[in-house]
């Protein structure tokens, strides 16, 4: 099995690597465009700003390497985003694998009385998954609970495989043909992030 | 939904655990890889680790540690102590940190900041704020682990500081660390009333009933304790649970 991590210029590329040691599973970080494309699975991860982030991968050629792969693809976090077709976190054109658009949580204008009701953006911690499909979710309990901190989310739509409330109902992992998206951080939650890395690699 | 985080704090000293009362009076704790994977084991939500080693081979060793905590830990953690640049930022998040918390290089230099938000993002900068409230009843930001008062309100440098780009505040109120009597919710309310960002509430925690008061009442984000963790006098399954059965969204 070879592995592969997209090396560009977001953060969280070692958690992910440690993340995958910790189950086993050795990858390579590579920005090499023939090491990518001959990879049995590749992972797109990412924490960080869109635009910054696109244009890296535009100066790179890895924009249009990645819409190619053939072979299953996991974008994690501000991966799945940028997978999105358009991101308002600085009108950023993406990809446009997934035909949804990325949008930023809008916060109350004005905190309620009471400060347990307030809404902060960005959304950090565990929160619960549900309506899980697909092969990526499998043997993951509805209403687990994964690790998320993101300021911007993806509707619910047709490649929507799992969701998440925060403010409103939201994709919180997506799937097309051979490409899956997830927004939490499945290198950080625990045993249910274990399990759903698992189940990439025996995809 | 989003829950309340639990978070147990390790503070590192020469690559040991160790918990002071009061700032002060310094005890051991343990290894704290082993210790921090237990936590996690057992359900803490995140971890901070903070660094009081004063040496100069302070980098090497901490960086080292940070390297061994992330190929053993499935859960999100934070590292603070001393950090001073982008450099200092850099290595550690090199190393598999996922947040990082700065405390007295920030207040001196708030661009800072700035700059670390700008170059990892908001998200993985925690603002650690140390406060006590005076006799004239306002709260003060202290410097230096506490050892130096400035003339700043709590509310004023915070709301400052998000602004500048902190993602998250870890509020430590120093009349209330060590004492177990319970967190201090007033200033913690209005932190987590009057800013856009989480708080993360630090200093008192003795009992199931402080945690839960520091989240219903102070409307915390997430809450920090120390000692009853080490010292075992609370075990965190317990505790979510606990809080679970009072109404309080944990993850169990």
């Amino acid at each position: 099995m070879k592995l592969v991590i997209i090396k560009y210029n977001a953060g969280n590329i070692q958690s992910v690597l440690y993340a995958l040691e910790r189950i086993g599973m050795e990858a390579t970080v590579t920005d090499d465009p023939k090491t990518i494309r001959s990879a049995d699975k590749v992972i797109f991860p990412g924490v960080g700003e869109a635009s910054t982030a696109m244009n890296y991968l535009k100066e790179r050629d890895l924009d249009t390497l990645i819409k190619e792969l053939t072979q299953p693809v996991l974008g994690i976090c501000l991966g799945m985003q940028l997978m999105c077709d358009h991101s308002e976190e600085n009108n950023t054109p993406c990809l446009g694998i997934f035909e949804e658009k990325v949008s930023r949580f809008q916060s109350p204008k004005s905190y309620p009385e009471s400060a347990i009701s307030s809404i902060k953006v960005p959304q950090v911690g565990w929160n619960n998954i549900y309506d899980l499909q697909t092969p990526l979710l499998k043997e993951v309990p509805e209403n687990s609970y994964c690790y998320f901190v993101h300021g911007y989310y993806a509707a619910i739509g047709e490649h929507t495989i799992a969701k998440t409330n925060y403010v409103q109902p939201y994709s919180s992992a997506l799937h097309k043909n051979n490409f899956y998206g997830v927004q939490f951080h499945p290198e950080k939650s625990a045993a249910t992030g274990e399990q759903i890395l698992k189940n990439f690699i025996n995809l | 939904m989003l829950t309340k985080r639990i978070i147990p704090c390790l503070d590192i000293k020469d690559g040991r655990t160790v918990k002071g009362i009061n700032f002060e009076n310094i005890r051991d704790a343990g290894d704290p890889v082993e210790l921090g994977a237990l936590y996690a084991q057992q359900g803490a939500d995140e971890l901070v680790f903070l660094d009081i080693t004063a040496t100069v081979e302070k980098r090497k060793t901490l960086s080292e540690l940070v390297n061994r905590i992330s190929h053993h830990i499935n859960i999100p953690f934070t590292v603070g102590g001393g950090i001073s640049s982008i450099e200092d930022v850099s290595m550690l998040l090199q190393n598999g940190a996922d947040k990082i918390s700065v405390n007295t290089a920030a207040f001196k230099t708030p661009k800072l900041l700035t700059g670390l938000a700008k170059e990892f993002g908001s998200q993985c900068i925690v603002l650690a704020i140390d406060t006590k409230q005076e006799e004239d009843g306002e709260w003060y930001v202290y410097l230096n682990g506490g050892r130096i008062k400035t003339a700043t309100r709590c509310i004023d440098w915070a709301r400052q500081a998000v602004n500048a780009g902190a993602g998250e505040i870890l509020l430590t109120s120093m009349n209330h660390d060590g004492t177990k009597q319970g967190f201090a919710l007033d200033i913690t309310g209005t932190l987590a009333r009057e800013l856009p960002v989480p708080v993360i509430a630090s200093g008192g925690g003795g009992t199931k009933q402080h945690f839960a008061d520091v989240f219903k009442t102070a409307g915390a984000d997430a809450a920090l304790a120390a000692s009853i963790f080490h010292f075992k006098e609370i075990a965190i399954p317990n505790l979510k649970k606990w809080l679970h059965n009072n109404g309080v969204e944990v993850r169990i």
